[in-house]
């Protein structure tokens, strides 16, 4: 335990007072006691966290091995159940990235660099509140309001864009589609994007924009040779962060459609790709336990795949941080 | 070179001051024309004149001022015109939560559990209240001793040290753990000493706490940074030992912060719903015992309502059915306890912003 | 190609405040003039408005006259970015595009106009500004490395060489030494030197020393008072300004009296 600043060893302390005094031991005890716990609580994070793995590793390891019939028609191991189910989580969050990092990105630039002040910190706030608007209300209005209101846009796509793969229908007939879920997921997805592209473009050097300023930029010249090469690494991490919140996200699908594990690129039929996270929260009501360890052992692949995301996003901030070092 | 040929002048052709207005009404115009054509809603008129200004004017300005000034007022349109169509969903969403869960809130709605309620009888949110507060309150008592002391290990003792990067670097990982898998794992840890079948409020708030203790991590570990070292040193230089330091001088100044910090913890997980569907399960009645039986929180209670919202009642053939009305209701509290959440932070970080 | 720049009673504002005050002055082609005076005495202000950089700030507004060559500056037909492209700036502090290369750094004003230049031309302009920066022996053999690698005092000459690029008419230049040791400040001065027979040059100095070395004309920037409005006090040739100035403040604040 490093206690080297510890006024033990510090030469202000009154002369008379050896270490040997009860008050003094006391204190060391005191010392120990709270130094003990700040440990203690450190290393219980990495248990818990080693416990989240060992835990998911004892109940759905035995689910890698059930009868083939627990994991439903068509499904004869695990693995042929869960590769279209990770198919259709990546598929699903990448589709709300597409829709939501233009718009959160553009929305970031308003608030750090377009907006009239007066307007840019409410602005902020608002969009701040929205992350933390809960994902079962976001759900409750993509199944409802959403829905509703794109069926004719997916009637539309059904009718007249069916030569894309995405579109192929038929068209689901309620609204409730994966296409809905994946811009639920974008309008949810958008507040973190936003936020932090936010920070890091209001973090550009004021010299640098200046430089750019001063050799007769436009407004958005300045962005590209100023800001966006500088906020490149932050950019990116704000979007790995969203891209994990999407992967995991549940409700927002749950309520939006459901459907079984499938290969489909068909996003607005009543058979579309689903998702892991969405899998396990609609078929956990009534899942014996041997479907139960299925269920965990699929949350198992999609923590480990978040946890891929999320250390690929780390990974691109260090980099850019050392870049920038340079 | 370019500047030599370039005529001396600074004047350079510029769009005239009213253009945007001519170009805003003339697109208008043009839509308007379109959709009585063709006989379209408001909605697709409102669009597609938005398109039309959006490309028109940038079009005009490359004609005029050349394509520097059309890319930037380009750019310029479609950062304001992302703006806008972002706050179409979003305040779509709020509106749509109080016009809907409004009329739906009363006395009894708030006092009444779901308890013995068929069909479109009137229930209530109550129990819900009541497992939501439990929960979270659980959660949090499990979260911030744990988030704090880790975070004073982190900036008090462990600086800088390859335990202390490990802890971050697992905090991190924390952070990125999706809600459900959270759900799973107490699910998981549960199942072990208690049966498949255990279902309990203590699950979900020890999942809840486990998205909890990154968040409070992180927060704290921000504002105990942000204590000058003057402080310690002058403590230290008083002779008062080092945990006392840190619980006398150190944890006060910083504790607007990690108080902010903490609120805002809660305020993300209140509206998990995910994890609790696994742990807590859902219950009609009032159910004050985290040990035992299943638990219902605001959240579960709405995806409840909404995936098993009853039938039409008989002669209201236009109505939502009751459970879409009392999910609606539901929802509305629950963001508003969200954002009163949210505001008590900001005032608490307000009030004890650091004034060193 | 270098302009002069004649000023008429010339008043910035920020918002409601007053920041300098009816300024008249006719800054030489082809000469350095430098202006000092106290710390917020408006002298920088004064010197971004002359390309229009002022405005950056919310609120920022002047009434007056700047005219370059009989064209009025703040006449709504002028394109405020035409202006900074001709009216090049060199700030207080080096600059440089920390995610460009040196040679992108020189050629980054040039490829705002033309995003497609043979690599001849692009090559010639680096070399040809690199030199006029009197940087070009120094970096010739790494052209392509980050523009920050290098030391403050040549960032700031790469900063130079960046603004001198686009062959602006005047080039103003915001305290360019104050964060450079003696020796690349001495550089900078020599280069100013040089750059006199190509450009019109306006610098701020708070260091009179400097101001007397590379000057030919001064203008001394004061306050009245704490809140009031900067104005010019005096402007003259450096030498009876540093000898037989006309205004006693100006002697007091050369001599050291206070300021």
């Amino acid at each position: 335990m490093s206690l080297t600043a510890s006024p033990e060893q510090t030469p202000t302390g009154p002369p008379e007072s050896d270490s040997g005094s009860p008050a003094r031991r006391s204190a060391r005890l005191g010392d120990r006691i709270f130094a003990g716990a700040a440990l203690g609580a450190g290393l219980l994070i990495m248990v818990v966290l080693a416990g989240v793995f060992i835990f998911l590793l004892i109940q759905g390891v035995p689910g890698l091995s059930v009868d083939p019939s627990t994991y439903g028609q068509g499904f004869d191991n695990f693995w042929s159940y869960v590769a279209p189910l990770l198919f259709g989580t990546i598929f699903i969050s990448i589709l709300a990235l597409i829709v939501a990092v233009p718009f959160a990105l553009a929305v970031a630039l308003f608030i750090s660099h377009y907006a009239p002040r007066r307007l840019a910190t409410p602005v902020a706030y608002v969009i701040d509140l929205l992350a933390a608007v809960p994902s079962v209300v976001y759900g409750l209005w993509g199944g409802r309001a959403l829905a509703q209101a794109l069926k004719p846009v997916i009637n539309w796509l059904g009718d007249y864009l069916n030569w894309i793969p995405l579109f192929k229908g038929p068209a689901s007939p309620n609204g409730q589609t994966a296409l809905t879920a994946a811009l639920v997921l974008g309008v949810m997805i958008l507040p973190i994007i936003t936020a932090i592209s936010r920070e890091v473009f209001a973090q550009t050097p004021r010299l640098n924009e200046e430089a750019a300023i001063g050799l007769g930029a436009t407004r958005w010249e300045v962005i590209r040779l100023a800001v966006l090469p500088y906020a490149k690494s932050g950019v990116i991490a704000g979007i790995m962060l969203g891209l994990g919140r999407a992967l995991g996200e549940t409700m927002a699908v749950t309520m939006v459609y459901s459907s079984s594990p499938k290969f489909t690129l068909n996003i607005i039929g009543d058979t579309s790709p689903q998702t892991i996270a969405a899998n396990i929260a609609n078929n956990y009501s009534e899942a014996t336990p041997d479907k139960q360890h299925v269920l965990i052992a699929a949350g198992l692949v999609l923590f480990a795949f978040t946890f891929a995301v999320n250390f690929i996003a780390r990974w691109a901030i260090g980099r850019g941080e050392r870049n920038l070092a340079r | 070179m370019t500047a030599l040929l370039a005529p001396s002048t600074l004047a350079r052709p510029r769009l005239p001051r009213w253009a945007p207005v001519v170009v805003a009404v003339a697109a208008l115009a043009v839509a308007g024309l379109i959709s009585l054509l063709f006989g379209w809603s408001w909605i697709a008129l409102l669009v597609v004149a938005g398109l039309l200004y959006v490309f028109a004017l940038p079009l005009w300005s490359r004609v005029l001022e050349g394509p520097r000034a059309a890319t930037d007022r380009l750019m310029t349109h479609l950062v304001w015109g992302s703006f806008v169509v972002v706050c179409v969903p979003l305040l779509w969403l709020l509106i749509l939560v109080v016009q809907k869960g409004a009329p739906v809130i009363n006395g009894h709605f708030l006092t009444t559990s779901m308890r013995g309620v068929i069909g479109s009888m009137p229930g209530g949110i109550l129990h819900a209240l009541q497992g939501t507060i439990v929960v979270t309150l659980a959660a949090s008592i499990i979260a911030v001793p744990i988030g704090l002391m880790t975070a004073i290990y982190l900036i008090e003792y462990g600086r800088g040290g390859r335990l202390a990067r490990v802890i971050t670097f697992l905090v991190d990982v924390m952070t990125g753990i999706p809600s459900i898998v959270a759900g799973l794992f107490a699910l998981a840890l549960l199942v072990m000493f208690f049966g498949p079948a255990f279902r309990a409020g203590i699950g979900g708030a020890i999942a809840l706490a486990l998205l909890m203790i990154p968040t409070v991590v992180r927060s704290a570990e921000e504002m105990l940074r942000l204590v000058p070292s003057d402080l310690r040193e002058a403590s230290y230089a008083l002779g008062v030992p080092k945990w006392r330091t840190i619980v006398k001088v150190v944890l006060p100044t910083a504790i607007g912060g990690i108080v902010t910090g903490i609120v805002l913890a809660i305020s993300r997980v209140i509206g998990e719903t995910a994890p609790l569907l696994v742990t807590a399960g859902y219950n009609d009645s009032m159910n004050g015992n985290l040990f035992s039986g299943r638990m219902t929180t605001l959240p579960v209670y709405i995806f409840n309502q909404y995936k098993t919202p009853g039938a039409t009642p008989l002669g209201a053939h236009a109505a939502d059915p009751p459970g879409y009305a009392r999910a609606w209701g539901a929802a509305l509290v629950l963001i508003v306890i969200v954002m009163i959440l949210n505001i008590i932070a900001r005032i608490i970080g307000k009030i004890f912003a650091p004034r060193y | 190609m270098a302009k002069s720049i004649d000023i008429t009673d010339l008043d910035i504002y920020y918002g409601d405040f007053k920041a300098v005050e009816g300024v008249n002055m006719t800054i030489k082609a082809k000469a350095v003039t430098a202006f000092i005076g106290p710390s917020g005495c408006g002298k920088s202000t004064f010197l971004r408005s002359l390309n229009r950089m002022h405005e950056v700030i919310p609120g920022a507004r002047v009434e007056g006259k700047v005219t370059v060559d009989g064209q009025s500056l703040y006449d709504s037909a002028i394109d405020p970015v035409e202006v900074r492209r001709r009216i090049g700036m060199v700030f207080q502090r080096p600059n440089p595009f920390p995610t460009m290369s040196i040679y992108e750094n020189v050629l980054a004003g040039n490829r705002l106009n033309a995003k497609r230049m043979p690599k001849a031309t692009a090559d010639t302009i680096v070399e040809k500004s690199l030199r006029g920066a009197n940087l070009w022996n120094e970096v010739k053999d790494r052209l392509g490395k980050p523009g920050m690698g290098l030391s403050g005092g040549q960032q700031q000459r790469l900063c130079i060489a960046r603004a001198i690029a686009v062959e602006p008419e005047v080039l103003l230049m915001d305290e360019p030494c104050s964060a450079l040791d003696p020796i690349s400040t001495a550089a900078i001065e020599d280069l100013i030197h040089e750059l006199k027979s190509d450009y019109t040059i306006v610098i701020v100095t708070h260091n009179m020393q400097q101001a007397a070395r590379v000057s030919d004309d001064t203008g001394f920037f004061n306050l009245k008072a704490a809140g009031q409005p900067g104005h010019l006090v005096e402007f003259n040739p450096t030498k009876t300004m540093f000898t037989t100035p006309d205004n006693p403040d100006t002697e007091a604040y050369i001599s050291g009296r206070f300021g």
